[in-house]
């Protein structure tokens, strides 16, 4: 422990100690938690789905892409839930569980490789163009607006119809799908920030444009890029979903949540209710999760925001 | 008024402009080359095709002009109102599209308008009972509204209607002039699946903008010379908070043109949504550019519409 001279002569102890630094984000994150219960329930769905996706090949109890054999070489095509299939069993005889729990890969791939792509690019696109202003920002807001016409769904399918079903072609689409929502909500508040007086100032002592964007624009905008990367996410993960239930995402073999669902969709939802339930209620919660964890966000980081989850929600659709 | 519907109108043409520059463009970013895409399909074989082949879809489509000659072409003949020729089915795009648009075009009207029926009157309730137990059940119920997939939601309302009520919405279709009540049993359920999510967020934006304008001092106003509760929030207050849930409508409408297409496919709604599908699957460019353009102009006309009746309702509005 360090002790400190102040000008005064007195000694005051350094109050800073080890196991202090090392508490201070569990105590922000209770701190976090007791003041917005509901985020907290989102930040935990959150958690789960990251370890699930983590340790998948360790808790699922099956392969997700092989059809069982029994050992009397039977094949349990919609076997009930039970013992032995906790979730049941899907039309070809996969299990339902281990495919869910592998699907949680696939919808979080997707998901954080469109936001980090996308969130991120358009994010400087947004900026630039409320900065820049003039002809500049007069073109990207007609691409917007004219973007804005269409739903992310239909952009989206239009896209994967031109690049063709896999799954990187799936985050290039959706990245495209967010290119309207992102673009204008960056721009409005980039060009309330930009009106600021000490941005007005260091322009006026002949400080270069990138510089002003990257020193003083950039740092005030951090907290906006964390709130629209996780509502970003759950955007991401329903597009997926969707994208894969209309037979267009990722091909059929892989473990998609979505695509799970669209055998359900075919009549079958009668004869095997579980095939239809457990595959859209993880949808469900993933996106719940990372909608509560941004709603959260934003009050605590950010409260001019709350337009935001409503635009991030315009053209989600699913 | 006149000068700002002017405005408007202008800024309106450019958009649409930049709209079928973006679809046309769509087909021209097809990897490679479009049509040897269109003849391989999609698996990318290219080795059963022939140059004659290639060579004789290249002039077709017109894809040995300059590219700036093919939009213009393009366009000229989108305004005349010639859609193009169907590459699978190899009919004018309008044909196949001008039924299922009136289908898809019913199935969102529908649901919008019960969307607003519940929506409304519910984030007034929540607004003007705000923290109470109702705000919070309404509140509730709209947050899971907007967290639920309509996919999800599309295959349990099947579900529940099959083993509690042994009745599937009939297959087939009739239009609402040939036969109200079949029409009625045919798209009621996915219109009510699809309203689930407007629902929700009408419902939210409702109750915000009311708590707004139930600040105002306009209102104090009403409520000292001794009017009654009911007009005052009915009259007076539900003038103005409506006003931002009609702006937004419009793109909440092209969100709902979204969601019909997953509505459409698990119904099995003979609407764009099924065709667009089609389309993707066999790679059937004319039609996509068709649907995605006929989308982009009805919601862009729709929000002209909207912005010059706001305009109307709010003179603040004009003269900005």
């Amino acid at each position: 422990m360090l002790d400190r001279e102040t000008t005064a002569g007195r000694v005051i102890p350094e109050i800073r100690l080890e196991w202090q630094a090392l508490a201070t984000p569990v105590i922000a994150v209770a701190r976090f938690a007791r003041r917005k219960p509901l985020g907290a329930v989102g930040g935990f769905i959150v958690l789960a789905l990251l370890v699930m996706a983590l340790l998948a090949p360790v808790i699922a109890p099956y392969d997700p892409r092989q059809i069982i054999r029994e050992a009397n070489n039977r094949v349990p095509v919609y076997e009930a839930p039970g013992s032995a299939y906790l979730f049941g069993t899907d039309h070809v005889g996969r299990d339902i569980l281990s495919r869910i729990i592998h699907g949680a890969r696939i919808s979080l791939y997707v998901g954080v490789g469109a936001v980090v792509i996308g969130v991120t690019g358009w994010f400087i696109v947004g900026m630039v163009s409320a900065y820049a202003g003039g002809t500049v920002d007069l073109i990207v807001q007609r691409i917007v607006d004219a973007m804005m016409a269409v739903p992310g769904l239909i952009i989206v399918l239009a896209i994967m119809a031109v690049l063709g079903s896999s799954l990187n072609n799936v985050i290039i689409a959706i990245v495209i799908g967010m290119l309207a929502p992102v673009v204008r909500t960056v721009r409005s508040q980039v060009l309330s920030v930009k009106e600021m007086e000490y941005i007005v100032a260091a322009r006026a002592i002949g400080a270069p444009a990138a510089r002003i964007i990257g020193r003083h624009i950039m740092p005030n905008c951090l907290a906006m890029y964390l709130i629209l990367a996780t509502y970003y996410v759950g955007f991401a993960i329903i597009l997926e979903a969707s994208l894969s239930f209309l037979g267009v995402g990722v091909p059929p073999d892989v473990p998609s949540w979505g695509g799970m669902l669209t055998a359900a969709a075919q009549g079958h939802v009668t004869r095997a209710p579980w095939a239809g339930i457990f595959p859209g209620l993880a949808i469900f919660l993933a996106v719940l999760g990372f909608n509560l964890l941004g709603d959260a966000l934003r009050d605590v980081l950010e409260p001019r925001l709350r337009g935001v989850s409503t635009t991030a929600r315009l053209l989600s659709r699913g | 008024m006149g000068e700002y519907a002017i405005r408007r109108a202008l800024l309106f043409i450019p958009t649409l402009l930049v709209a079928t520059v973006l679809v046309f463009t769509l087909f021209w970013i097809v990897p490679g080359d479009p049509a040897l895409t269109i003849l391989a399909g999609g698996e990318g074989d290219s080795g059963s095709v022939s140059p004659e082949q290639l060579q004789q879809l290249r002039q077709e489509l017109g894809l040995d002009r300059p590219i700036y000659v093919q939009y213009a072409s393009w366009l000229w003949s989108v305004l005349r109102g010639d859609l193009g020729t169907s590459l699978w089915y190899k009919t004018p795009v309008w044909d196949q599209l001008k039924d299922r648009f009136l289908v898809s075009m019913e199935l969102a009207v529908m649901a919008i308008l019960l969307a607003f029926c519940v929506a409304v009157p519910l984030g007034i309730i929540s607004a003007v009972k705000q923290d109470t137990g109702f705000d919070y059940v309404s509140r509730i119920f709209s947050g899971i509204g907007i967290a639920l997939p309509t996919f999800w939601l599309g295959i349990l309302i099947v579900y529940a209607l099959a083993t509690f009520f042994q009745w599937l919405p009939p297959l087939g279709y009739a239009t609402v002039w040939d036969d109200p009540l079949l029409n009625l049993q045919q798209l009621i359920f996915p219109a009510l699946t699809l309203a689930f999510h407007d629902l929700a967020f009408t419902a939210r934006v409702t109750r915000s903008s009311m708590l707004e304008v139930m600040r105002e001092d306009y209102l104090r106003t009403a409520r000292a010379k001794g009017l009654m509760e009911i007009l005052v929030v009915g009259r007076h207050a539900l003038k103005n908070a409506l006003l931002p849930v009609v702006t937004v409508s419009g793109y909440q409408f092209a969100r709902l043109l979204g969601g019909v297409i997953i509505v459409e496919s698990i119904f099995v709604v003979p609407g764009m949504g099924t065709l667009l599908i089609d389309s993707i699957v066999h790679r059937d460019f004319i039609v996509i550019q068709a649907v995605v353009l006929l989308i982009a102009a009805v919601v862009l006309i729709l929000n002209l519409m909207i912005d010059l009746c706001y305009g109307v309702l709010d003179p603040r509005i004009r003269y900005q």
